[in-house]
């Protein structure tokens, strides 16, 4: 909402400064978003008076102008087809700086004669696009005064941002009338009295039952003169952003920023005998005043004529029926329209209008005829013309309510501690009618104010008007003298997964929620229900079923960008369906490329799948999983190598977390080049930590009794696993055998087809007495007896 | 001079000029080996008449240990010189690059959550959650924005397709509905904070389709939890987050439909040459909007507003990320870069905490 500081001032009475105008209004909840004041920048441009203007000697085209400034006498060279002796203009002196072109004007000859300033144009003064010629000053405009001043270019323009409840405010009356109940001046009154009638209106109107229009109130007027309307008003509108048509349109966009007050004008000779406001039959159509046409509902409110729609209720008016030059005769209409069939109208055609704006937002429904009244006057005023009587049908609906405030709320809800005859007051200004009683006071709520529906909002109403920095912060008392926790355990280890994952040399990403649905297919997903009705971008249009796709994506845009090692994690939520348990959070993360850049002494490596699954088991470590505990099995989703990827297992059943490489057709599929691995850590299944009594931990049991390690090479079928062989090994004297760790593996001819040889280390730490020889070769014996039976192997000779 | 003498000369000689420590143990050798030359005369000793021998023996024996001395000494003096010489062959260049260790980074939004999660804790909130594909009910209808309410609107709004019934599943648009949830799920009174994701059909420099929000309610009994409250839990939290001595807030009354009254609230700030700074200058930056949770919603959530109040915030954790850390495109966040990363993110151990500082 724009609206100039002169304005304003029409209709408050004020000498507070427009730096305090503009705090005010920001601090009553009506946000300034912007002041444009043109004063300073046009001040250095002056009135001045052309005492001889004579071609010059050696042009065509320019002038020389011999120029009273006011301040003496200046020669100035101009090449405005306008310029002429005797004539009024505005001269900007050597100096100064152009608005429209930012150029310092500096004295110069032009063509052998010196030109001390210049005569300016409208596009140099940042006016407007017209360069036909200098600005022409009227005849009896004094010399030396700023030009700006002289045009009233000098009102400064403010522009506010409105919350939707503040339908009231959009007008420039109710902004003069919050100002004054803020204490900043005084509302002038409107002479809104009835101007009587000649004669009856030849145009009746009518309003029908459900029509989104309650009330509808026209007037004619006969023989009026339509045409520009004068320039005070032309810039006034143009001051706020609006162009000028005609008088009697102009007359209705003044009455909407004004008073907020929507108007209507018909030519009356292109109406059919009357107008009604009803809902539209589905197919009729309207070409409307912006020269398109549109196909109506039956849930659109219109005004027609016999012949038809004639406007479109609160929204728009039709071409057919709007004034124009030749207009005489003109039916005004000033009506109520229901805001939630306005808004939805409105949506449904794309139309935005002013009166849209308006209606939507609640136009005063005390304020009809008074907008009529206001309107007929200005019409006679400005086209002359005979005002008939008014037709009104309908109804205003019953805008009368009471509502009730305690007299402590303003400080129990509000916070501020303020007597209850403050609170009366402060209503009251605000055109509330304000009784109390006892412990309560009751306030009707002014017509203009809609939005106003219980106690809270009068609490509102006096905070804001008081201002809410009187407000004093006080400090929320604790609960507990030391807070408890705040996050549970799922928020703890999708925290703790983070920090893990980046300690393992991830970055973290953060990716959309949504991708390609052709990408979630690939993993799972794209089911219709997650598939967005009205995406951003097709390629944002199906909520994700894994972190992955999305991650890949980031290693795709990272590789093209020269990155060739890649790794990053993403932690959060992914999709497996609609409803809220469908949602959970997981912790994902890619690595591609190499381990590690290129080393002068050590050769990197490709990624595989080994560090794949060192990433999620330090993910699991992390969020309290013994690792001992954790099987690896096979078993990952169908986007992973079948051969080079697993799954980490508590129990056959309990899926913690996948890994693996990714399959090469998914990598041709997102355009990503390999190798590149992968892991996703289901935070959700890690089952809950063993509810203790006590954090201690057992005591730790430990001699320093010789441990011994021992090596053995085994030759296996292929399909026996590491694990399979560790595990045999480590389950042959579960008092003895305190670690297993394979060392070394071998496949090739010298061991057989199909057969390998698998070299493990196994420390013994005695718990009683230093191991003996003997000791050392039964167990070794028990070792190779237990792989053996649990896998065929059989120790390498 | 004696023949005694002389051979102790002769051999310190030969000590000083071994060359090597092979040298050396041949001198030691040749001095005071099997078939050495001090060996022989001691041999020889017993040859002589009682009296001269004890005479010859202290002469012999103070040579012995002035040889043995000397080659102890010329031992080490070699030692050492080879030790240098070896120690020499062994230099490196030590400007080479170290063996890469792993460089992972955090992202600012995760630090930023961290940090505001820190200060809420210590003002005793707890963090709550809320599914991403949310409901009409939930998003909307039970925070005051019935089917027709303009503010819905203005939420552009990303649904999930129409169901049989006519319903149609919605992305949030905010976290307020966690509010609902929280309400609807446990008796008050409430304080939570709720950072998450929340999505919008919008995308330009400032604006991207998902971005963070933090939501924070609290709701006790009448005059518990008011206005003045409200005032000051966001001025510590302010006051904590940007890590200023003070922060000027202005609070300006405004409309949200789940609050009444309502509040947008600006920090004092600086922006002299195109950098903000928090706590100084002249200038405003809008950072949240507040208020008291509306009567309409608290009537949703089973709540009686004759008993209960409260207040509601919402912030957006990627703007105020902006503002602290200083990274100018929002749709950077998302685009896992991992110059951006390295640039704009934070080291594994910078855990935020109270006792030690939110950041270094």
């Amino acid at each position: 909402m724009k609206f100039t500081l002169n304005w304003l001032k029409e209709h408050l009475e004020t000498d507070a400064p427009l730096p305090r105008i503009v705090e005010t209004l920001t601090a009553i909840g009506l946000e300034v978003e912007g002041v444009e004041d043109r004063s300073g920048l046009l001040a250095p441009f002056t009135s001045a008076y052309v005492i001889e203007a004579k071609p010059h000697p050696d042009s065509d085209h320019l002038n020389v102008c011999r120029v009273d400034t006011g301040r003496g006498e200046v020669t100035v060279i101009c090449g405005a087809p306008n310029a002429r002796t005797g004539m009024k203009a505005v001269y900007a002196a050597v100096g100064t700086t152009v608005p429209g072109t930012g150029l310092k004007l500096v004295l110069k000859p032009v063509r052998g004669v010196e030109s001390n300033g210049m005569l300016v144009s409208e596009r140099e003064m940042g006016l407007s696009a017209a360069h036909e010629g200098i600005i022409e000053l009227p005849a009896d405009a004094p010399l030396n005064v700023p030009f700006a001043q002289l045009l009233g270019l000098d009102d400064p323009v403010i522009e506010i941002k409105l919350t939707p409840n503040r339908g009231d405010c959009l007008g420039v009356y109710g902004i003069a009338r919050d100002l004054a109940a803020a204490g900043l001046g005084t509302l002038k009154p409107l002479n809104t009295t009835a101007v009587p009638g000649a004669y009856k209106s030849p145009l009746t109107v009518t309003v029908e039952g459900p029509s989104g229009c309650p009330l509808f109130v026209g007037r004619h007027v006969r023989g009026v003169k339509n045409g520009p309307s004068p320039d005070w008003l032309q810039s006034k509108l143009r001051a706020v952003g609006l162009r000028p048509i005609s008088t009697l349109v102009d007359i209705t966009n003044y009455s909407s920023i004004a008073f907020g007050r929507p108007l209507h004008v018909y030519d009356a000779a292109k109406v059919k005998d009357g107008l009604t406001a009803r809902l539209a039959q589905a197919g009729e159509t309207l070409h409307a005043l912006d020269g398109k046409t549109y196909t109506l509902s039956a849930d659109d409110c219109v005004i027609a004529d016999a012949a038809g729609p004639s406007a479109l209720g609160g929204i728009m008016g039709g071409e057919e029926s709007g004034c124009t030059e030749g207009t005489t005769d003109v039916f005004i209409e000033a009506a109520l329209f229901d805001p939630v069939r306005v808004a939805a109208t409105g949506r449904r055609l794309g139309i935005n209008s002013d009166a849209r704006y308006r209606f939507e937002r609640g136009v005063d429904p005390a304020f009809v005829r008074a907008g009529i009244e206001i309107a007929t006057r200005m019409v006679l005023e400005l086209c002359g013309g005979t005002p008939s009587e008014p037709v009104i049908a309908g109804a205003a609906p019953d805008w009368r309510r009471t509502i009730s405030m305690r007299i402590d709320r303003p400080f129990t809800l509000g916070g501020l501690d303020l007597p209850a005859a403050r609170s009366v007051e402060l209503l009251t200004r605000l055109g509330f009618k304000v009784t109390s009683s006892g412990d309560r006071i009751a306030a009707e709520v002014p017509s203009w104010r809609p939005d106003i529906v219980g106690e809270p909002d009068l609490v509102e109403e006096v905070l804001r008007l008081e201002g809410y920095d009187a407000i004093p912060a006080v400090a929320l008392p604790p609960a507990h003298a030391i807070a408890k926790p705040a996050l549970n355990l799922a928020q703890r280890r999708a925290r703790i997964a983070k920090r893990v994952l980046v300690v393992q040399g991830h970055a973290e990403a953060i990716t959309y929620s949504f991708i390609p649905r052709a990408e979630a297919q690939l993993f799972g997903g794209g089911q219709a229900e997650l598939v967005l009705a009205n995406p951003i971008s097709a390629d944002l249009d199906c909520m994700r079923p894994s972190l992955l796709p999305g991650l890949l994506a980031a290693v795709r845009r990272n590789v093209d960008r020269g990155a060739a090692d890649v790794a990053l994690f993403e932690v959060g939520q992914q999709f497996a369906g609609d409803r809220p348990e469908d949602q959970c959070v997981v912790a994902s993360a890619v690595r591609r490329g190499n381990s590690g850049p290129r080393h002068w002494a050590e050769k990197p490596l490709p990624v595989d799948v080994f560090e794949a699954r060192a990433d999620a088991m330090s993910v699991l470590a992390g969020c309290g999983v013994v690792a001992d505990q954790v099987m690896v099995m096979d078993g990952a989703p169908s986007w992973y190598h079948p051969g080079r990827s697993g799954t980490l297992r508590l129990g056959p059943k309990t899926i913690l977390a996948a890994f693996g490489e990714l399959h090469p057709a998914v990598l041709a599929a997102l355009d990503v080049k390999g190798p590149a691995v992968a892991c996703e850590v289901y935070l959700a299944a890690i089952p809950l930590p063993r509810a203790k009594a006590t954090k201690a931990r057992p005591a730790l049991v430990v001699n320093d009794l010789p441990a011994v390690e021992r090596d053995f090479a085994f030759i296996a079928d292929k399909a026996v696993t590491a694990d399979q062989v560790v595990k045999a090994a480590r389950g042959a004297d579960k008092a003895l055998v305190a670690k297993v760790t394979v060392f070394d593996l071998f496949e090739g001819a010298s061991v057989g087809e199909g057969r390998k040889s698998l070299a493990i280390t196994v420390r013994l730490e005695p718990k009683e007495q230093t191991l003996t020889d003997k000791d050392i070769e039964a167990v070794g014996q028990k070792i190779i007896a237990a792989v053996a039976k649990a896998t065929g192997a059989t120790l390498r000779g | 001079m004696s023949e005694v003498d002389i051979l102790g000369n002769d051999l310190a000689g030969l000590v000083a000029n071994a060359a090597t420590l092979d040298a050396l143990e041949a001198v030691r050798v040749e001095a005071l080996g099997k078939k050495g030359r001090l060996t022989a005369l001691m041999k020889e000793m017993g040859a002589l008449p009682p009296d001269q021998r004890k005479e010859r023996a202290q002469a012999l024996n103070v040579i012995k240990d002035r040889v043995t001395e000397a080659l102890a000494a010329r031992k080490t003096e070699l030692e050492r010189a080879a030790l240098e010489a070896r120690l020499a062959t062994e230099r490196v260049d030590v400007t080479l690059p170290v063996r890469p260790r792993p460089d992972g980074r955090i992202h600012p939004v995760s630090q930023v959550i961290d940090e505001i999660t820190e200060i809420f804790a210590a003002m005793g909130f707890t963090v709550a959650e809320g599914p991403d594909i949310e409901d009409d009910f939930h998003n909307f209808t039970a925070l005051n924005m019935p089917d027709d309410h303009p503010a819905r609107q203005m939420h552009d709004t990303f649904y999930l397709p129409e169901k049989p019934d006519g319903s149609r599943l919605l992305l949030r648009t905010h976290t307020s509905p966690v509010q609902i949830r929280t309400m609807q799920s446990a008796a008050p009174p409430h304080r939570i904070v709720v950072p998450g994701r929340t999505y919008r059909c919008d995308s330009d420099m400032t604006h991207t389709p998902m971005f963070h929000q933090i939501e924070g309610l609290v709701i006790d009994r009448h005059g518990k939890a008011h206005m003045g409250h409200l005032k000051g839990v966001l001025a510590e939290f302010c006051k904590a987050f940007f890590e200023v001595e003070n922060v000027t807030m202005r609070f300006r009354p405004s409309y949200f439909p789940f609050t009444e009254p309502s509040a947008e609230v600006d920090i004092r700030c600086s922006r002299k040459g195109g950098e903000i700074k928090i706590g100084e200058g002249d200038d405003w930056l809008e950072i949240l909007g507040c208020g008291m949770v509306n009567e309409a919603v608290l009537r949703h959530c089973g709540l009686d507003p004759t008993e209960w109040q409260g207040f509601a915030w919402g912030m957006g954790i990627d703007r105020i990320a902006m503002l602290k850390y200083g990274a100018p495109d929002l749709r950077a966040f998302f685009d896992a870069d991992l110059r951006w990363l390295r640039h704009y993110g934070f080291m594994p151990l910078d855990m935020p905490t109270l006792g030690q500082g939110l950041s270094r």
